[in-house]
């Protein structure tokens, strides 16, 4: 038997993910010994008429990082699952609809808009905006499709695991290739991290009071962190009650708090709601029986953008998906 | 818009806001009959995501209803349901849904009559909002 096939691609992505990928540094080399990367458009010259000639199932394994925002996204995921026996979500992006899937809480147009007509720097006079067809000296020039909503990578092809992370921790990346090379994957539609949330593995747990109360809710360039101390019980908002463990504590050790790139444990659906849920819980007000909507809601108005907050990495796959 | 039967889901504590609510039924007192109700044991143990999911699957409303402030028979479950609740209208807002389809209300498992009224005023809010949106 020949060596297993990867093939990596990206779709709505910064390129972080493949970056993580580079990351493995001299563990690349092992990787390149043990398996044949048959497709990576960032890296190695393929293209994608190489893919379309394969058999199906053909490759082993596609690493798929990045959402889905547009047709040709979505024609790629499409026929890579149709080439691949197994497909990995890769990254926030692709696992939950990350910071691309923020664009729900806008429309196309509004974005079409702002970026090619409002933007102070740009000046457009004749309003030419993306089309999918557009004519040149008699030439006809395709684009593609633009959506209207961003999609994770499960709301468009089927997908047997997850990586996540933003982007996914080496030794997650590692983890999981040796679980594929020695055949030992967990069930499919698991999350390969673990399912514990990050304050089970916080290096501030222990700074942790027994109850936390915000009496002021400040954002991390307000204040001046105590790299030694829980960052809700200084009042900035950390999403590790709500998050999944196994990216290292990469953030909280640079002395920044969790913004929930892991996205939820199984206990949870939408990690938005349950951020809403556990921050509303733990504001302090005093004498409550006595206090008005009012004077609760002016310490609520300190959270500022509180849906982009909580879903940072999840609107595409949060329960409303998307702005009505 | 006449004609349009909204489905409202209305959250009742096991303690105040659903006993009102039977007290309503047994006292012969009518309401807008648009609405289901959901029992939980505190009005603190409606999670947000239960609301979103009710928004998700097609309710035009969501009513929340428990304990008055210093009655929780849990102490400060409700306490946690308002600031749950407030914060949730946030973020409603900028999901493009009017704060005015999430309310929340305090009723005593002695007013039937303020139950009663809650639902018909709250039905009659979300039949001038009309049908909420689905996906688009």
């Amino acid at each position: 038997m020949g060596k297993p096939k990867f093939a990596f691609y990206w779709c709505a992505s910064c390129g972080g993910c493949e970056e993580a990928v580079i990351d493995l540094n001299e563990k690349i080399l092992d990787l390149t010994a043990a398996v044949d990367i048959v497709f990576w458009p960032v890296a190695l010259d393929f293209k994608y008429a190489d893919v379309r000639s394969m058999g199906k199932g053909e490759i082993d394994v596609s690493f798929i990082n990045g959402a889905i925002r547009s047709s040709e996204q979505r024609e790629m995921a499409e026929l890579l699952s149709k080439k691949s026996k197994t497909v990995i979500a890769f990254g926030s992006c692709a696992h939950l609809g990350g910071i691309p899937g923020l664009a729900n809480f806008w429309r196309r147009k509004d974005i079409f808009e702002r970026v090619y007509e409002s933007v102070p720097t740009v000046k457009n006079p004749e309003h030419i905006l993306p089309k999918m067809e557009s004519k040149v000296d008699g030439y006809k020039l395709n684009l593609p499709e633009f959506y209207d909503t961003v999609s994770a990578l499960d709301q468009v092809i089927p997908v047997d695991y997850y990586l996540p992370g933003c982007p996914p921790a080496p030794e997650l990346i590692t983890d999981a290739i040796d679980a594929i090379l020695k055949n030992k994957l967990p069930k499919k539609g698991s999350v390969l991290a673990p399912d514990k949330a990050l304050c089970d593995t916080c290096p501030l747990a222990d700074s942790k009071p027994d109850k936390l109360s915000i009496k002021e809710i400040k954002r991390p360039h307000e204040i001046k962190l105590d790299p030694e101390k829980c960052f809700l019980a200084q009042g900035v908002i950390c999403l590790g009650p709500v998050t999944r463990s196994g990216c290292g504590e990469c953030c909280i050790n640079a002395n920044m708090p969790c913004r929930g790139c892991m996205g939820p444990t199984k206990a949870a659906i939408d990690q938005g709601a349950k951020g809403i849920s556990f921050i509303a819980s733990i504001l302090g007000v005093e004498d409550e029986e006595n206090t008005s909507d009012e004077d609760v809601r002016d310490l609520i108005k300190q959270i500022v953008d509180p849906a982009g907050t909580f879903y940072r990495f999840s609107l595409p796959y949060s329960l409303l998906k998307r702005k009505r | 818009m006449q004609d349009f039967e909204p489905n409202v889901v209305v959250f009742c504590c096991r303690w105040c806001s659903y006993a009102a609510a039977d007290l309503a039924g047994t006292s012969r007192m009518t309401a807008n009959p648009q609405f289901v109700v959901i029992r939980t044991m505190c009005s603190g143990r409606i999670d947000p995501e239960f609301i979103l999911d009710a928004f998700a699957k097609g309710a035009d409303g969501v009513l929340v209803t428990g304990c008055h402030p210093g009655d929780c028979h849990y102490v400060n479950g409700n306490y946690k349901t308002r600031r749950r609740m407030l914060l949730l209208e946030e973020v409603l807002e900028q999901f493009g849904i009017d704060r005015k389809r999430l309310r929340c209300e305090w009723i005593s498992a002695s007013e039937g009559g303020k139950f009663v009224k809650t639902i018909d005023e709250f039905i009659g809010t979300i039949k001038k909002l009309g049908p909420i949106d689905g996906i688009k």
